[in-house]
């Protein structure tokens, strides 16, 4: 169904800014923009302290930055005047290179997409309306919309014909929220901002919701902007995360991974909170550390192999796979003994297995709830790959601790080096920065 | 005083002979009352969603426009006609200014209620998509704040309704002429016809334009926000 739908988005002469449409994987969709914030500034009247003051700041194309901060801390402000929902009183804003300071609000906005708390969804227009108004307003053809209602349905993982005519009262809280992403990006914007979206729906649901987000972003490439307070939120989407306090000064702005095990100030890891080590391991995937090899056998193999076999390789135990190669029995030479012939009763059944892609916390919860300290690694078939055990994962962790206290380390002397040639210049009054004024 | 040809007979007139022997004289009258107020009902919705768009973003600008329209409802109707006759004549100006101006509170009051009810995160969604702002009025704003405003629109008419009468004593049309000749001739053998006649008039063609409001209602409100 989409494959249709983006050849004639490709191929339409009247297409919308056709420069920024690349056939990335062979999905004529826009990828990411560039967004340059500098010198930015909201200085309320009536108010001494600027909300936002002075934010400096670089997103690639692409990429996923968080911006984290405790309530107040102008985060949504400074979130609003990307897309001038709130004008900015001093600075710039480059999307894509192209100063957009000065453009018509309205039409910056069409190529932003818009994601907020509460969905935003119109009550009074159905999904498909509600999906359908940025195109609309765009002046797309009518047929061109529909097929891209659909398409925006299928990306968000709603049933296009149960949903389409639905209404937003009609849908749950996750439901809307997946409409909202689906309205934000049905123009094919390259950027995408968020504020706080998944606030407001439960924990499961929002779980659930970041790993859409997650999967959707594989996809599109498109260059998202996300606003939350949940430090673990930043952490598990966040390509980057700003850390930011009152009048969104960037108290740090890094890979989660450099803001874990390395955080700037006390400001910084008194909001990482607790357990940073423990978080980082959400950070890594069983696929990125060393799985070991254990010897195997599989049903088909006779009793004296398996014998044979579980002596030379020197353990005490020995894998047993079904017939499929998915990891079935731990056997221990005490089994094997007692087995007298057959199989069918020996050993412990294998009860918890973790994939390449379950998170390096995924594989400790499960060697901790092992009573042998062990868990078999699967593919995505279930078809057994190796086995993690809580040797391998103290060797990862720590091997990645210090290669992350390594990187920050690098990286704080890069900054500072940037830091002392920008007062550098500045002193010498040739701050780029500087020549607007 | 002019009595009717039929008050000239002798005897007990009762209502329902009454009714069938002037039946053309009512319906000329009841069709005048109801267009009178249709008419001014329509200028009135006109006018008061336009104060209510105009003013509903202030808060100060809000509170001068409903006050303002309050103070029409607290001049007696009457007295305002009477202040109208010398101005605009006697007939129909007077009637359609009069009723007109009584329309507008309810009106105003309930746009600028219901535009300042639009849930402050779609206004901000509607601005974030890159709607402009008349197209936020028109497609967002406005249906939402329709149901409220259709209500003030309901209460306009059926207080129209009631006022209407009254114009009949700048010589306006309508069912409020039957009134004041039965008043006019209190003591005749028809003054009570005519004043029931009159008023029960009113209260049916005010039943019947609350159920067409309903279907307005049924036809106009979208039905994600249909309570």
């Amino acid at each position: 169904m989409p494959e249709p739908a983006s050849d004639t988005s490709a191929e339409s002469p009247a297409g919308n800014a056709p420069e920024e449409r690349t056939a990335g994987s062979g999905h004529a969709s826009t990828t990411g923009a560039t967004i340059e914030l500098e010198h930015l500034t909201k200085r309320y009247p009536g108010s001494r302290d600027a909300a936002v003051d002075n934010v400096n700041m670089e997103i690639r194309a692409g990429e996923i930055v968080v911006f984290v901060g405790p309530s107040g801390c102008g985060k949504s402000t400074t979130l609003k005047m990307i897309n001038r929902l709130i004008e900015p009183t001093g600075g710039r804003i480059r999307i894509g290179g192209e100063d957009v300071t000065d453009m018509d609000p309205v039409k910056l906005r069409r190529k932003i997409g818009y994601a907020i708390q509460s969905s935003g969804l119109f009550p009074h227009m159905t999904v498909a309306q509600n999906i359908a108004l940025v195109p609309r307003m765009t002046g797309w053809p009518k047929g061109r919309i529909k097929a891209r209602v659909e398409e925006m349905l299928d990306l968000v993982g709603l049933d296009p014909g149960e949903f389409h005519g639905r209404y937003p009262r009609q849908l749950s809280g996750g439901q809307q929220q997946r409409v909202g992403v689906a309205r934000a990006l049905a123009a094919d914007p390259p950027v995408l901002l968020m504020d706080e979206p998944f606030g407001a729906v439960d924990p499961i649901t929002r779980d659930h919701l970041q790993d859409e987000l997650i999967r959707l972003q594989h996809e599109l490439h498109k260059t998202i902007v996300f606003v939350t307070h949940d430090f673990d939120e930043a952490i598990k989407l966040g390509d980057r995360i700003a850390v930011l306090r009152e009048r969104s000064h960037i108290a740090q702005f890094d890979t989660p991974e450099a803001i874990l095990t390395n955080p700037a100030d006390d400001f910084v890891s008194g909001f990482v909170g607790a357990g940073a080590a423990l978080k980082r391991l959400n950070l890594t995937r069983v696929r990125d550390v060393e799985v070991t090899e254990y010897p195997t056998v599989t049903v088909d193999d006779p009793l004296q192999e398996i014998f044979n076999r579980l002596r030379s390789s020197g353990t005490n135990e020995i894998l047993l796979l079904d017939k499929r190669g998915r990891p079935y029995k731990w056997l221990r030479r005490g089994d094997l003994m007692r087995a007298r012939g057959s199989l069918a009763r020996a050993g412990t059944l294998v009860h918890d297995t973790v994939t390449l892609d379950a998170t390096l916390r995924d594989a400790l919860e499960a060697v901790l709830t092992d009573n042998a300290g062990r868990v078999a690694v699967t593919g995505r078939r279930g078809e057994y790959i190796g086995v993690v055990d809580m040797e391998t994962l103290m060797n990862s962790v720590h091997e990645l601790l210090e290669a992350d206290r390594l990187d920050a380390m690098e990286h704080q002397h890069e900054l500072e080096e940037t830091r002392a040639q920008q007062t550098h210049f500045e002193q010498e009054g040739v701050d780029t920065g500087e020549a607007k004024a | 005083m002019a009595p009717g040809a039929v008050e000239v007979r002798a005897g007990a007139v009762n209502f329902w002979e009454y009714l069938s022997s002037r039946h053309q004289q009512l319906f000329t009258d009841a069709y005048q009352h109801a267009s009178a107020v249709f008419q001014c009902m329509v200028v009135a919705t006109a006018i008061g969603v336009l104060i209510g768009v105009a003013t509903y973003r202030s808060q100060w600008a809000g509170n001068v426009a409903t006050t303002t329209t309050a103070t029409f409802l607290t001049i007696p109707s009457l007295a305002m006609i009477g202040l109208l006759i010398p101005v605009v004549g006697l007939g129909v100006p007077p009637t359609v200014i009069a009723l007109t101006l009584y329309g507008l509170l309810p009106v105003v009051r309930n746009s600028i209620v219901g535009l300042r009810g639009v849930d402050a995160s779609l206004v901000d969604a509607a601005n974030g998509i890159g709607m402009s702002r008349p197209a936020r009025l028109v497609r967002v704003e406005l249906p939402l704040a329709w149901p409220p405003i259709l209500v003030g629109i309901r209460v306009a008419t059926q207080m129209m309704m009631g006022i209407a009468a009254i114009a009949a004593y700048a010589s306006g049309p309508g069912l409020g002429n039957e009134i004041f000749r039965g008043i006019g001739s209190l003591g005749s053998k028809n003054a009570l016809n005519q004043v029931l006649a009159g008023t029960l008039g009113i209260i049916i063609l005010s039943l019947l334009f609350d159920a067409a409001y309903v279907l307005i209602g049924r036809l106009t409100i979208p039905r994600g926000i249909r309570a």
